[in-house]
This record gives structure tokens, sequence and C-alpha cells, in this order.
């Protein structure tokens, strides 16, 4: 049952239940100077080969997420498949994006029964470049990128939007910026926690403080399907549904105070069939979070971000991938049944993936 | 562990693009001080124009004129603009509706402070001086209190001499770190020695090093000098002269396999005229002063290695 016309993407439409059994992180930071991605990444991917006992040889599929124009270099992801040794040749495959749609990728593979096992990492270094000036070129090349307009002006753009409509105020952005950081503080691999003065106004009405800190970082999934998920991990997070969904690149052609992106992809992963508990959600930008609760109707019930989200790491490229392990994580520990794990790309929203991860009842 | 080493690193393009029968009339537009938006299906006007209907994805052709003054729909105040962006003063980033329009314009406004700029006020497009057929055409928006232009109106989409294309300058500048191993490596080439990394597993030596090997999987750590000589494992003689670069063509560009490493590395062989070069010369490094690699490797006198030695790195 996953919306409209039997439309649904949820695994069980396809008859096999795929799961994440295992996720990692690195403990994010502002800068690695002394590190290569592969040397950044390699820790990560032991940890979840470790954590399922799976080598690497013994993957069925890998797929990675990372973008050429965070390390200034054309095809950098070969580099980054030393790490997971890709020879003998490998089944893998990659996607310019954030981990999130390698997952994706992986995803659908093991819904078509190619594969029982998929290593999914994605890691991103935006030290060596100026990220704000980096984020403008993936922007319209016509009418857009010619203006240069940053990450955080496209943000605050949509910032003022809201409070334009009278759906948010700064104390309203600041709360959330507090509370993100609040969490945080019990998450050992968050790049900015505790308390954070909320700083000047970067491009008004965002401050400091409703921004994400930039930094390096890299992050690994390991999905398995039936049977060989239960053998892997003592309580899989079973992914119901994931869906993706995008909208127009002109800024002037959407309603920025909404996500129907957002939307229609949470609508067709299934989350509106039984209540969430916990969402991890992408939003970058404080405003953002507003923009995606209203959109998702997500009420006081639900625990948003307990991870400290976007705005406490936001490791370009990995951040998305790891909403959805750290929604998989707290299903992991049993501290939730049912997540929703929420990935974003393009400005100001415009590409939306949701997915609902759910355990099954605890034995006994 | 050697001290990190950076270096500056520019990536520049001038992306040339092509223009639809659309942007190319927006484009051209702009040059001649003339804002054009285009009509969708249901009669929405957009500004700026796209080719396709954004609901229906009906190729869509009807162009329209609109004011060159508008309305501001939502703004955003740049206190510290960056060094590409429009304006070197604080500026506004604002979503501006033309008149006649129903969507709008991502652009900049010129004001004094924040405290002049709100939603809903009146402004018009400055013009560049020198215009070309690009977005920049529009210097910037400005406050403008006059009347409001009319309603769009059809519009041919034709001028004489037609923009097609643009050209996009897109420049990134990056400091760049080489991390551990390669650090190393570097480091180590400072005093004319090659020092690759050992795998733990299955104990191939990589030259140059990049921290893991590609076929274990795993941290590369143990490190061992390699060469100075080295064996000719095969080649290439190259004929094209590239731009800006010194070396006479013909000449030998070969794999070389120092002596104690897993693999070959590449460099430019020279010493012996270039039909001379074959599988399984001995050859030693040439370092000039104030470079960091070697220049070239030059035959070491010695006898030909034998193929048996070397047909496994080849």
């Amino acid at each position: 049952m996953t919306g409209p016309a039997g439309r649904g993407t949820t695994s069980r439409a396809h008859g096999r239940d795929i799961a994440v059994v295992a996720f990692a992180q690195t403990r994010h930071t502002r800068r690695t100077d002394d590190m290569s991605e592969v040397e950044m990444l390699m820790p990560v991917l032991h940890q979840v080969l470790s954590q399922t006992g799976l080598r690497t040889g013994d993957v069925g599929f890998t797929c990675s997420g990372s973008s050429d124009y965070l390390a200034g270099r054309a095809f950098s992801f070969t580099m980054a498949l030393d790490g997971v040794g890709a020879w003998p040749p490998i089944s893998e495959s990659h996607v310019e994006m954030d981990g999130a749609w390698a997952l994706y990728e992986a995803w659908v593979k093991l819904l078509t029964g190619e594969s029982d096992t998929a290593l999914v990492y994605a890691y991103g270094k935006s030290s060596p470049g100026e990220l704000r000036d980096v984020l403008t070129r993936q922007l319209d090349p016509y009418y857009t990128a010619p203006l240069w307009p940053d990450s955080v002006a496209l943000a605050a753009l949509q910032a003022q939007a809201l409070i334009d409509a009278g759906e948010a105020d700064e104390p309203e952005l600041a709360g959330v910026a507090a509370r993100s950081r609040r969490d945080a503080a019990a998450n050992p691999h968050a790049q900015l926690q505790g308390e954070v003065p909320r700083g000047r106004h970067l491009v008004r009405p965002l401050r400091v403080s409703d921004c994400p800190p930039i930094g390096d970082g890299a992050a690994a999934v390991v999905l398995a399907a039936g049977d060989r998920a239960r053998e892997l991990c003592e309580r899989p997070a079973w992914i119901r549904g994931m869906d993706h969904r995008i909208e127009a690149h002109g800024l002037g052609v959407r309603d920025l105070t909404r996500s129907p992106s957002t939307r229609l992809a949470a609508e067709h992963a299934g989350l509106f069939e039984r209540p969430v508990d916990t969402a991890e959600l992408h939003a970058p930008f404080t405003s953002q979070e507003l923009v995606l609760r209203r959109s998702l109707d997500l009420d006081a019930r639900v625990r948003v971000n307990p991870s400290g989200g976007a705005l406490a790491a936001n490791p370009v490229m990995a951040a998305g991938l790891i909403r959805i392990g750290e929604a998989a994580s707290r299903i992991h520990s049993g501290e939730s049944d049912r997540a929703l794990a929420h990935a974003t790309s393009g400005p100001c929203l415009q590409h939306n993936l949701v997915a609902v991860l759910e355990g099954e009842a605890h034995a006994g | 562990m050697p001290p990190v080493l950076r270096a500056p690193f520019v990536v520049e393009f001038p992306f040339t693009r092509s223009l639809g029968p659309v942007q190319s009339a927006f484009l051209t537009g702009l040059r001649e001080r003339t804002v054009l938006g285009v009509r969708t299906v249901d009669g929405r006007v957009l500004v700026p124009p796209v080719e396709y209907d954004p609901v229906t994805a009906d190729e869509i052709r009807d162009l329209v004129e609109v004011g060159a003054t508008g309305t501001v729909t939502t703004w955003a105040w740049n206190e510290d603009p960056r060094p590409r962006q429009p304006l070197a003063t604080p500026f506004a980033w604002v979503l501006v509706r033309l008149d006649g329009a129903d969507t709008s314009l991502l652009h900049v406004l010129d004001a004094p402070g924040p405290d002049a700029v709100r939603t809903g006020m009146r402004v018009r497009a400055r013009w560049a001086a020198e215009r070309t057929g690009a977005i920049t055409d529009i210097a910037c928006f400005e406050p403008y209190e006059g009347e409001p232009a009319g309603p769009a109106r059809p519009h041919s989409g034709r001028f004489p001499e037609p923009v097609t294309g643009i050209v996009a300058p897109a420049r990134l500048d990056y400091t760049c770190t080489p991390g551990r191993a390669q650090s190393r490596h570097l480091a180590a080439l400072e005093g004319r020695r090659t020092v690759g990394e050992r795998c733990p597993s299955c104990r191939k030596v990589y030259v140059p090093p990049r921290g893991a090997c590609p076929t274990c999987g795993v941290a590369t750590e143990e490190q061992v000098e390699v060469g100075p000589r080295g064996t000719v494992t095969t080649f290439c003689i190259v004929n094209i002269k590239a731009k800006g670069l010194d070396i006479e063509v013909p000449y030998v560009y070969a794999h070389i396999a120092l002596d104690g490493a897993g693999l070959a590395l590449h460099g430019r062989i020279g010493g012996i005229p270039y039909d001379e070069v074959r599988m399984g010369l001995r050859v030693e490094p040439v370092w000039r002063e104030g470079s960091r690699h070697p220049d070239h490797y030059r035959p070491s006198g010695e006898p030909d290695a034998d193929y048996d030695t070397y047909k496994e790195l080849l």
C-alpha cells in the first residue's frame, strides 16, 4: 500500500526485503589536510565490514557518492576505489551526488535479486576549495550561475520567503539551531556541539548559527536482503519504502516555503501509512528544517534529528547518507521502531529523497 | 610525519554553450534592453523563459515582452560580496517578478542597506554599459518609484544579429594537500629518494603510494625505498609536441619498474635515440636542480633485464 495507482516503491511491492545492517562515519572536522580522500574513507569502510564480518570480496555490489567539484579533479572517485579492493574486478557504480542516491541505486540493485549484499559509501572534503563558490557550479549555467549566487545566499532567500509568509521568525530559526547543536553533544562524530553563538548575519536573515559547518567527512553503509540481513545484524533496519522527486531548477518558478517534492517522495515511500517516531532530516539550514517539518506533517511527537543533523556536521556528498545511517542506527539499537530518513540535493531543497525504515518487533 | 604540504590549484574552463531559440531570444533581448518571457500552455508568463512547460513538458515558443520594472518577491541582504558576484559593494539578492510576468527572476539589487529593502518593493533594471547577450547585461536592479509597465505583449523574438551562444567562464581556486602517503613520498623525493609502501596483506610495493592497496582494500604503512635504477617494461613514441612543453619530438614515454617496486611508474626516456629504446632496457633517473621529480630516465649501462624478471609488472 504505497500511494496512488500502485506506483509505490516499497520493498514489499517487489517481493524482497532489504535492510541497512551496518553504518559507520568519520569524526567530521573542518579540515583533514593530513589525509587524502581514500585515507579518510578507509577506516569507515573497515568499520562497516567488521560490523558485519564481511570482507571486501564478499560484497555483491558497491556504490559510492562524491563530487569532482569538491575534489577539483576529474574522475576523483576512481582514487577512492583503492579503499574497497577493486581488483580482481568488482561490480561497482558511482553517482556524482550525495551517497543517499548511491544507496538508492544499491537498493534497486538488490531488489532485482542480482545481489544479496551491497556496500555504499560517500565522502567529501570541502576544505580544499571555497565551498560556497564550488556549489554555484551546480546551478543553471545560462541565467543563474553567471551571477555566482552562493549556497548561503540562496538558502537566505528561502528563509526570507518563509518569514514573509509569516511561517517563521529569527527566534524560531535560532531555536532550531540551538536544539540541533544541543542534541549533537551526544554525537561523537559531530563537528559543532553544544552552545553555538548565533553570530552575525552571513546573508540576512541567516546568521552564522543558521548555517551548517563546512567540513570533511565520510560514511559507509552495508545493505543486505532477507535472511542475509538477519545473519549480519541482530535487528536490521528494513527499508519499507524509498522514493526521490525533483522540482524545477528555476527558483522563481517554485514556492520556496514548501517542499512538494519531499511530500511526494514521502507519500510514495509509504511514510503516511503509520506514524514514525524518529526523523533524520537533511536540512543544512535552520529554515529548511521548518519547511521540511511542515511538508511532512511532523509534529512534536516525532524526534527530529537526534544526531544534531546537518547543522552539526554537513560533509557534502555524505550528509544525506548519514541521515539514513543515523536513522538505521537508532533502529539497530532499539531506540526507534519506525524512522524517516531524508536527503536533499540542489539549491533550496530542489531534489529530495525519503526512506522509511523499520525494525521488527522485539523478541519476547 | 613530514609537515603537511600545500599547493594552490586552479581549475578554470571557458564553458562554451549554445542557446536554443528561446534562450537566444531572451539573451539577445537583454542586449537590446528588452526583456522577453514565454507563455505556458495554461497562459502563465515565465521570466526568465524556458523551452519546455514546467507542468506539461510541452515545447513552448510563444514569446512575449514584459517590463524592465517589477516587484521584489523575496530578498536576502549580502553584507560581504564574494569576488565574482555582480556588485562589489553590499547588495541584496532578489527574486523579482517583472511587470507582466507570473514568475520571478533571480538577480541583485543595489540599495544603501537592508533597511531600504522589503518584499513588495518596486524596482527596475539598471542596464550594463556594455551588453553582450548575457544575464549580466542587467547590471543589477535599483529602487524605482515610477509607474508599473503594462501586461505582457506579443513579441516575435527576432532581433538583428541574434546571440546564439554564451561563453561562461568558470574558475575555482583550491588549495591541495596530498595526504599522508603522498606527503611522505614527496618528502623523500626532496632527498632524491623514491619511497613506496608495502601492502601488509599481499606484500606488493606501491609507488607512488596512495595509502591503500587497491587489491586488498587495506591501508599501507610500511615504507620501502625503491630504485633508483629500474627497467623499461613498455613504452610509446610521442610524435605530438605538447603546448608549452619544451621537449623535442619524437621522444619516448615509458613504464619503468624501479628495482623493488611492485608496479611500474611512468617517465620520459632520454640520453638514447628514441628508436633504440626497448623493453628490458635498464635506466636510472636524471635530476634537475630545483625539481621535485626526476626530469627523465637514461640508460644505466647495465645489460638488459630478462623478460621473466619484469613480465608481472607490465
